[in-house]
């Protein structure tokens, strides 16, 4: 019998060896041929590599299709340098980052909305840093402290999708501003992100906000309610729906919007007349007890030539000069299409915003029959 | 007769006393191994639910900047002039989709176990694929079907109009309690399934001889001999497809509309606001039901009584022509429901642009063209589920029969039932958020003094993935675990123990083949579960170990809904396969160890 419990301890005991031992095999295991993105490497996971200074790990928001294009780039100009990637939505990263706080993962945050940056930045999660090439920056689009927090890369504004089928089988005209929303005959017809729950959304509320000031922002607001059909979760949901025809208007950004397009989707993108607001996706370094400096090569590469003129293939405005027309279906002259935006005033009264909407829109949210 | 269905008291009386002497001398050091088991199954426990739930718990007693402030949190949230909506949405949703659900579930449970109808090996395996569905497939298969450009809604874009010259067109109002309610149904129903078919399975023909024999009629007996003896699995349904439905975030926030529930008060305070200390209130009020549910289970617990006992027969069901017919139908209806949804996941995939181009291309299966880590993902989410499949099961079974079986430390055995229950309330995300929390934090300070945290190099390999899935899901299995060996009479431990049999033997020679089926069906839940989870791994994942159902929330955050959708159905095709190849390895297995069903 005793041989008996001596074979049970045995076999509990390497089940717990086993489950402990995962972390050594999974990841070589990871690193197979068929490695269809690039940044999957050698190192195992981050919490082991510590002391690889060629390894990196990169938080960024940027969209899923266009990494591939940059990281080909970098592995060009510093193939020593290995880079770890953790691509997800700005709202998911976000969260992810601060929840690491005690011991942050991430080396380098990349293309991270500047709005979430100054959320990290004001829970001490940054390092200062002044990457080179950091003068041909325009200054309207970095932290103006010296060193900088945060440096953008490229800006992104708000827009609408509109499904040209749906507004035809309506008989509905295109709409053309901010002021076209309101009008009855839209109702039920638009969507828009939800400020509470998107970085999209509340750019949108604190755009009328600046553009219209506080008193005819909401009552604009108030009667674009009156014609919204549902306030979504997420920021792109706006325009996949109008692509899908679900409902035909989509308040969203501009990005989107063209990508459908080149998909097939009949979308039109509308950047309103009045102006759009923006926002910027932005690089940092992460605050930690050891900077590696393939960190900051990495930050040093993200704002320079190549990597701006990658960028401006997919986006209207870049940080820094290039040579790159403005992709099609973007504004011909994109920074006159930006309202004064101010982040600092945005990020002060975002709490009083959000609370506010709450109370006016979100209190009596039963579907409208 | 009487004797046999009263359990454990009709135990022959005579050597009573005489086998209760013999036990407490022969088994000292085995009581002593069940309690240090009893003991491990429990730190285990603390360390994967208990403490990680803890840092949320504290979380919601602290201000921004990290000093504590009691219930100031709370006191907020109960300001908040949206609550009262979404807590009243969020019961009456659950409600509504619990009865709907247990409902179903029941009557499906029933008609593939207890009448003759024919296809019921079929039916019971197509009513799971819900369960292989990435969450997101279920929205879109919604969507494309009720939505606004629906095939239903659109009456099959005139399809029957010019053929038929009818019009079938339908709008149901899919966006808002609709929706909700429609997907928490198809979410929730197969998991009562899993549990009421277990507890459906194992009675006792004679009780129902018996009532023929008395002359009860049909009725009579299912509700005096079926219902109460099924009455722990229903309870159990009921309470996990109220929690799930309760918690979940995934459906309400793709077809919910403006239609407020508490999970998608979180989502806005998490994801939209990185405001944490709200996250965590919130995420704690979600605990409440099941807490509740806890009271009420020791409640009825103390009243269940096995049915599989040392002399139990099994039953054959007899055929009833009208009952069976019956049944077919139903079955075929909900059957069709689940096909209709997996075929519209198939046809997303395949078709070039909705809803404008019908034109059929596989361009979207070509996953190198789109982000997300295409195969490679894939290959992780396989092995991650294999792993979380045979550990989840091997721990999660063991750890129920101690606390069902193991006659020590009732009040820790209690306290890990409890443990056990909770997770069902914790949505995914709040699980990712706590084990971010738990397990990175390298050290903590507590009274001057710094201790490690031994658990730290967990953060960020596979085991972290493996563990967040078995918590993830441990209720649901848990419960089917509890269901079976609740059955058991008891008889078969005392009988055992007299006989100077160690109860090790005893697991492994009878209770362990008699549960057979039911541990098969909870490894392939987990294994499916973990194909197509995302709330909690999406926060854990390395950035060497990225997962196919990750990859399918990014594709379709990318604009590539038809890429979202072809991933999927690799991931339901991998379930089906796995399922296809797990019946030809057991068969030979469940034919043996169940040949005590045959009489």
């Amino acid at each position: 019998m005793k041989t008996r419990l001596l074979h049970l301890l045995l076999v509990l005991v390497s089940l717990l060896l086993v489950a402990c031992g995962q972390q050594q095999t999974a990841a070589p295991a990871a690193n197979g041929p068929a490695n269809s993105t690039p940044d999957t490497g050698n190192a195992a996971a981050p919490a082991s590599t510590s002391g690889d200074d060629q390894s990196i790990v990169v938080y960024t928001a940027l969209e899923d299709d266009q990494l591939e294009r940059y990281l080909d780039v970098f592995k060009a100009d510093h193939p020593e340098i290995n880079v770890e990637l953790v691509r997800d939505s700005t709202g998911i990263i976000t969260a992810k980052l601060l929840a690491e706080k005690d011991n942050p993962q991430a080396d380098v945050i990349w293309g991270l909305a500047a709005t979430s940056l100054l959320v990290a930045d004001g829970e001490g999660l940054l390092e200062p840093y002044a990457p080179e090439g950091l003068d041909r920056i325009n200054p309207k689009f970095r932290d103006p402290n010296d060193p900088p927090t945060w440096v953008g890369i490229d800006a992104w504004m708000s827009a609408f999708c509109v499904n040209t089928i749906e507004l035809n089988n309506n008989n509905l005209p295109m709409p053309e501003s901010w002021a076209d929303l309101v009008k009855p005959e839209y109702k039920g017809f638009i969507v828009m992100p939800n400020p509470n729950s998107s970085g999209t959304g509340f750019l949108s509320v604190s755009s009328f906000l600046q553009l219209m000031g506080e008193e005819k922002g909401w009552e604009y607001m108030d009667a674009l309610h009156e014609n919204i059909a549902q306030y979504t979760h997420s920021g792109s949901k706006p325009c996949k729906m109008a692509g899908a025809g679900e409902f035909p208007i989509g308040i969203s950004f501009g990005y989107r919007g063209i990508i459908q397009k080149e998909d097939g989707e009949p979308i039109e993108t509308v950047f309103p007349s009045e102006g759009s607001g923006w926002d910027l996706e932005a690089n940092a370094l992460v605050k930690k007890d050891t900077i590696k400096p393939s960190a900051k090569t990495f930050l040093d590469w993200a704002i320079g030539d190549d990597s701006m003129a990658q960028y401006a293939q997919s986006f209207a405005i870049v940080t820094a000069e290039t040579d790159q027309p403005v992709p099609e279906g973007f504004p011909k002259d994109p920074l006159a299409q930006l309202i004064d935006n101010d982040f600092q005033w945005a990020a002060e009264n975002r709490e009083a915003i959000l609370a506010e909407w709450l109370e006016r829109y979100d209190s009596k949210s039963e579907p409208e029959e | 007769m009487a004797s046999t269905t009263t359990s454990s008291s009709a135990a022959p009386t005579v050597p009573d006393a005489v086998i209760k002497q013999r036990v407490r001398q022969s088994v000292t050091t085995e009581d002593w191994l069940i309690r240090g088991l009893i003991v491990l199954a429990g730190l285990w426990l603390l360390v994967i639910i208990f403490l990680p739930l803890y840092s949320i718990i504290y979380r919601s007693l602290t201000d921004k900047a990290g000093n504590l402030i009691w219930f100031a949190n709370y006191a907020t949230y109960f300001q908040n002039p949206a609550l009262y909506g979404s807590l009243y949405n969020s019961i009456f949703i659950a409600t509504v989709s619990t009865i709907i659900s247990v409902l179903i579930g029941f009557l499906f449970s029933y008609a593939v176990t207890r009448t003759a109808m024919v296809g019921k090996p079929i039916f019971r395996r197509i009513v799971m694929l819900p369960l292989y569905m990435p969450s997101l497939i279920h929205a879109i298969a919604l969507i494309y079907l009720f939505g606004n450009q629906g095939f239903v809604t659109k009456g099959f874009f005139g399809y029957f109009r010019e053929n038929w010259g009818f019009d079938p067109s339908f709008d149901i109002g899919l966006y808002g309690p609709i929706g909700i309610i429609i997907g928490e149904v198809l979410f929730c129903f197969p998991q009562a399934i899993i549990i009421l078919i277990v507890a459906l399975s194992l009675t006792d023909a004679r009780l129902y001889e018996a009532s023929t024999a008395l002359r009860a009629s049909r009725i009579r007996t299912f509700f005096t001999v079926t219902v109460p003896s099924i009455k722990y699995g229903l309870i159990s349904a009921a309470f996990v497809c109220f929690t799930l439905a309760f918690t979940d975030f995934g459906i309400p926030k793709v077809v919910g509309g403006d239609f407020n529930v508490l999970a998608t008060d979180i989502y806005k305070q998490v994801i939209g606001q990185q405001n944490f200390q709200m996250g965590a209130t919130v995420s704690i009020l979600l605990l409440v039901p099941t807490v509740i549910a806890f009271a009420v289970d020791r409640i009825v617990q103390r009243r269940q009584m096995s049915l599989v006992n040392a002399r139990a027969v099994p039953l054959h069901p007899q055929p009833n022509p009208l009952l069976d017919g019956v049944m077919l139908l139903f079955c075929m209806i909900i059957t069709l429901i689940v096909l209709a949804m997996l075929g519209t996941a198939i046809f997303a995939s395949l078709v070039n642009v909705w809803p404008y181009d019908f034109t059929l291309t596989l361009k979207h299966y070509d996953f190198g063209r789109v982000g997300g880590g295409g195969f490679n993902a894939y290959w992780n989410s396989v092995r991650m589920s294999a792993y979380t499949a045979v550990f989840g099961t091997v721990i999660l079974f063991f750890s129920a029969y101690l606390i069902e079986k193991g006659k020590q430390l009732q009040w820790t055995r209690s306290i890990i039932y409890f443990i056990s229950i909770l997770p069902v309330a914790l949505p995914g995300m709040v699980i990712g958020l706590a084990y971010i929390f738990f397990f990175n934090q390298p050290s903590w300070d507590m009274a001057g003094l710094t201790i490690p945290n031994p658990f730290n190099v967990l953060y960020g390999t596979m085991t972290i993935l493996v563990i967040a899935n078995i918590v993830h899901y441990y209720t649901v299995p848990f419960l089917t675990a509890t269901t079976a060996l609740k059955q058991m009479d008891p008889e078969f431990e005392s009988v055992s123990a007299s006989m100077s049999v160690p109860f090790y033997k005893t697991f492994w020679r009878v209770t362990l083949p008699v549960c057979l089926p039911a541990v098969l069906e909870i490894a392939m839940y987990y294994f499916v579960s973990a194909m197509v989870t995302v709330s909690a791994v999406i926060f854990l994942y390395a950035p060497s170990l990225k997962l196919a159902s990750v990859a399918v929330v990014n594709m379709d955050d990318a604009g590539d809904t038809a890429a979202a959708a072809a991933m999927s159905v690799f991931i339901i095709v991998t379930s089906i396969g796995v399922r296809v190849l797990y019946e030809l390895v057991t068969w030979g297995i469940t034919r043996q160890t169940q040949a005590w069903k045959k009489r």
